[in-house]
């Protein structure tokens, strides 16, 4: 089953303390960002301790994701070997306009996986769409190498490209976040949504989860490690959610038992989307700490 | 190689390490920090070990700690080396395991 | 010899000083006499006089004798720096310092005291700064005696400490020594520990910049106990006598550790109506009422009552009726201090009252969960308030010996600060013996101790709450920083750290740079 992403924790690369503390907070996956929180003197050093912390720093079970500067600029490729060399999960592209940027990054990647004798295909890499160009090519993108693990909309720039600012309905958002979560969903891999960067307004932030939650998207970037638990808590499922899903995965067994291809549950025959939807149910409960480790759910 | 020029990396922010290095005859370590009666000779060892592996052998070295891992002082010694020599984007793979 | 916590404690002290190895944290039931005190009778019609150089003759102030304060006034304080002063001008030799505790503002006047040879002696809860280096550099020929809040109530009782004067400085006071701290620019909220000295010093001198008609109630400290009163121009600083406003921590560290903190006293059998807690000061404290606060609305719990040092969200609990009474031996902030005034259900307590082992009961011993912090704890659970990681006097025991003997006591903090482990295979200092901790609780997960049986079952399976053994943790931290060199030390102690019991528990020694 593929993993859960609920929570990208964003961790300036240039910052030792925060670089240090990023694995403590169960954040699913974990984001160094080596491009926009850098400044420019300092992307050198922010390289360097970044690879230093794949290296050395233990985080458990989170995913773990640079994002790099951009091929365009000095330090893009220089990036690249540095992350792959350190065995990063997934390298995420900044900006992208279009499929050609994925197909050029994974270029780049191949060539340092090769470099440094590392199996080709290791590094998986994720694309931000930023830009009206970006939010129209989503499907395209989404499809332009078997690396991608999922791609994310950065809104800040969407939203000036667009002419416009941010809005608590997040009605400015409403199309790229469709375009991005079907552009995603149409090629089979995750859909991350941006950032919500006023860190004290809990209700606002619950507000914008709550509508991504309710779209389908697999989680939300967030800039702060009290986000964390905030998203997890929309994210957890109900208990009836969780008593169907155990339902359905008792079917199957008892369908293996018996040896019968064909699964139903009250009568009805379950299907394989049923089937993927109770599992990651469960993986959610699990993961919120509902259930034990048998899938007993809790009792207060 | 050889140090070019006087150059530092880091900063004095708590779990960070600055490093400074300038040209000197053979090594020389200056270290000040708040944990040198436990780790003073563990951030030495980092500093001569790595700089061993850059085969820098003329250099000053100033280091102010600010309780910074040995990961830290180590990507902040190669990118105060690469400064110090001018390869910022020219990366020495071989040292860095 | 060795004492029960593994700590070499030199012969010649045990000799020398009378002391008695540490045994164990079971206190019993041992029988002991309080001592007296001299009493100079007055009518009270001639208390008040106009400086502290007078006073200091009237109270014949000799060379050799033990005087005390109290640090009520924290960061604040004018009193002990005005006193001391004055003290060491007029050439007075020999003194024995006793005061509540030594906070930063004394620091510089401490030493110069020392230096001239006012003070030989000292008894403190603790030190920091540049007093705790000074001391820890061997400023000072005869140890310090460093002893909790409950071990100064018993030492002044049985006669360990005998204050020939205390120096009390209050926010009010009448003319005949009717005071209290909950009026005037300087307040503090409780007299907690300054009321052992009102009680048992031979003479007790208030020092106040606020005159008040007579009868000044409600009296803390009460005429019967003043021999006089001293008009002074300001006691104290109002914006460093306590934190001002409580700022929650927004440090996402601290937060996760307060949040666990209240997941294990929730899951604890002891989390039932009208149960009992001390929270303490300090970010992670406060965060953990607010935890704990909607914790106890949801499961429609409410407190019996809060002790110790009392800060603004615990009287914010009391307020909303989720407790109810708090027992106050000390304010953290303004909040607190001032509340003191309108709240009847805040009852202001003495030293004994609070954390006494040797009376006829303490508060403490009727608390349910206490939650205290630690520069560093190790695998046997035992805790170090005392010295840095560097070896050097830096911190209080306060009442942390004594509310560790609360039925669940949590030691709540990060598994590593900086590039310094909190969790260590021996601690520098022993202070609090590992037989009254129970949890340990870190950002990472927590470590309950072996002796808990009960515990271990109760917490096993708290949702998003790790258990881990606490040489697990131990070893985590040094995986993160490290081992560290072995610190070096002279072979001359500096100070003594007694049990609350009056036993030696540890000595520190004099640092070697």
């Amino acid at each position: 089953m593929e993993r859960l992403r609920r929570t990208m924790m964003f961790v300036p690369g240039n910052n030792p303390a925060m670089i240090k503390d990023a694995g403590i907070y169960g954040a699913d996956s974990i984001m160094f960002d080596l491009e926009d929180s850098v400044s420019l003197a300092e992307k050198d050093a922010a390289r360097m301790l970044v690879f230093e912390a794949l290296k050395n720093v233990d985080y458990g079970n989170s995913e773990l994701v640079v994002r790099i500067n951009g091929l365009d600029t000095d330090m893009g490729k220089a990036d690249i070997y540095a992350m792959v060399k350190a065995g990063v999960q997934v390298i995420r592209l900044p900006k992208t306009e279009t499929p050609d940027d994925v197909v050029e990054t994974e270029k780049v990647i191949a060539e340092a996986e090769k470099f440094f004798g590392i199996e080709n295909g290791r590094t998986h890499m994720m694309a931000a769409i930023e830009s009206a160009e970006g939010v129209l090519n989503a499907p395209a993108i989404a499809k332009a190498s078997d690396r991608l693990i999922g791609i994310a909309l950065g809104a800040e720039d969407y939203v000036t490209n667009m002419k416009t600012h941010r809005y608590p309905d997040g009605a400015e958002l409403s199309f790229a976040r469709n375009m991005i979560l079907h552009g995603a969903r149409a090629a089979g891999i995750a859909a991350f949504d941006t950032v919500y960067s006023d860190v004290d307004n809990t209700e606002g932030f619950n507000h914008e989860v709550e509508i991504i939650h309710e779209l389908g998207f697999d989680g939300k970037s967030v800039i702060n490690p009290r986000q964390i638990p905030l998203v997890n808590a929309i994210y957890a499922p109900s208990e009836k959610e969780i008593r169907n899903a155990k339902a359905v995965l008792n079917a199957i067994e008892e369908a293996h038992k018996k040896g019968s291809g064909v699964i139903s549950l009250h009568g009805k025959m379950v299907d394989k989307p049923v089937v993927a939807r109770a599992e990651r149910t469960m993986a959610l409960a699990k993961a919120s700490h509902l259930v034990d480790k048998e899938g007993n759910i809790y009792v207060e | 190689m050889e140090i070019k020029h006087t150059a530092l990396a880091g900063t004095l922010e708590s779990s960070d390490v600055q490093i400074t290095l300038s040209e000197g005859k053979g090594i020389s370590i200056d270290l000040d920090s708040q944990v040198e009666k436990q780790f003073g000779k563990q951030i030495k060892k980092v500093v001569t070990d790595l700089l061993a592996k850059y085969e820098i052998n003329n250099v000053k070295v100033h280091v102010v700690d600010k309780g910074a891992l040995d990961c830290t002082i180590k990507a902040r010694l190669i990118a105060a080396i690469q400064r110090a020599t001018d390869t910022q984007n020219e990366q020495n793979w071989g040292v860095l395991e | 010899m060795l004492n029960k916590v593994n700590r070499e404690i030199p012969d010649e002290i045990l000799k020398d000083k009378n002391y008695k190895p540490f045994e164990t944290t079971e206190i019993g039931n041992p029988e002991t006499t309080y001592v007296a005190h001299e009493v100079k009778v007055s009518q009270g019609n001639d208390k008040l006089v106009d400086s502290i150089k007078d006073v200091i003759a009237k109270v014949g102030l000799k060379d050799g004798m033990t005087i005390s304060f109290h640090h009520h006034f924290r960061e604040g304080d004018f009193v002990f720096n005005m006193v001391m002063q004055e003290i060491i001008d007029e050439g007075f030799k020999d003194l024995t310092l006793a005061p509540s505790s030594l906070t930063n503002v004394m620091n510089d006047m401490v030493i110069k005291a020392i230096k001239a040879g006012t003070v030989t002696h000292i008894t403190s809860s603790g030190m920091r700064g540049s007093l705790g280096d000074f001391i820890s550099h061997g400023g000072l020929k005869d140890p310090v005696v460093l002893r909790s809040h409950g071990n100064r109530a018993r030492s002044i009782e049985n006669g360990d400490i005998k204050i020939d004067v205390a120096f009390l400085g209050v926010p009010n006071s009448d003319a005949v020594g009717n005071a209290n701290a909950i009026k005037g620019d300087a307040v503090f909220g409780s007299m907690g520990y300054s009321l052992m000295d009102a009680k048992y010093a031979d003479k007790v001198v208030l020092l106040t910049d606020t005159i008040m008609p007579y009868p000044n109630t409600p009296a803390s400290v009460k005429q019967t106990q003043v021999d006089y009163v001293v008009k002074v121009s300001k006691v104290g600083d109002p914006e460093k006598i306590g934190s001002g406003a409580t700022r929650f921590t927004k440090d996402p560290k601290e937060l996760k550790i307060a949040k666990t903190v209240n997941q294990v006293i929730t899951h604890s059998p002891y989390f039932k109506d009208g149960f009992s807690f001390q929270t303490g000061s300090g970010g992670a404290a406060l965060a953990v009422s607010r935890y704990l606060r909607e914790s106890m609305i949801d499961r429609n719990i409410k407190a019996s009552f809060a002790l110790g040092g009392i800060t603004k969200p615990t009287v914010d609990l009391l307020e909303e009726g989720l407790v109810n009474k708090i027992l106050d031996v000390q304010d953290f902030d303004k909040g607190a201090a001032a509340s003191m005034a309108n709240n009847e259900n805040q009852q202001e307590i003495d030293s004994s009252w609070y954390a006494d082992p040797y009376n006829k009961g303490a508060a403490v011993n009727q608390l349910d969960v206490c939650i205290l912090s630690a520069l560093e704890i190790d695998t046997k659970f035992n805790v170090n308030v005392m010295t840095g990681s560097d070896g050097v006097l830096r911190g209080a025991i306060g009442g942390h010996q004594d509310a560790a003997n609360a039925k669940l006591t949590i030691i709540s903090a990060p598994l590593v600060r900086g590039r310094i482990a909190t969790v260590v295979p021996d601690v520098t200092t022993v202070v609090t013996p590992g037989d009254s901790i129970d949890v340990l609780v870190t950002e990472v997960g927590i470590a309950i101790n072996p002796r808990r049986k009960d515990l271990i079952e109760a917490l096993k399976d708290v949702p998003g709450v790790p258990v881990y053994t606490i040489e697990e943790l131990q070893k985590r931290a040094e995986a993160i920083v490290g081992k560290p060199e072995k610190l070096q030390f002279t072979d001359r102690p500096v100070a003594l750290i007694e049990y609350r019991d009056g036993s030696l528990i540890d000595t520190v020694y004099q640092v070697k740079d």
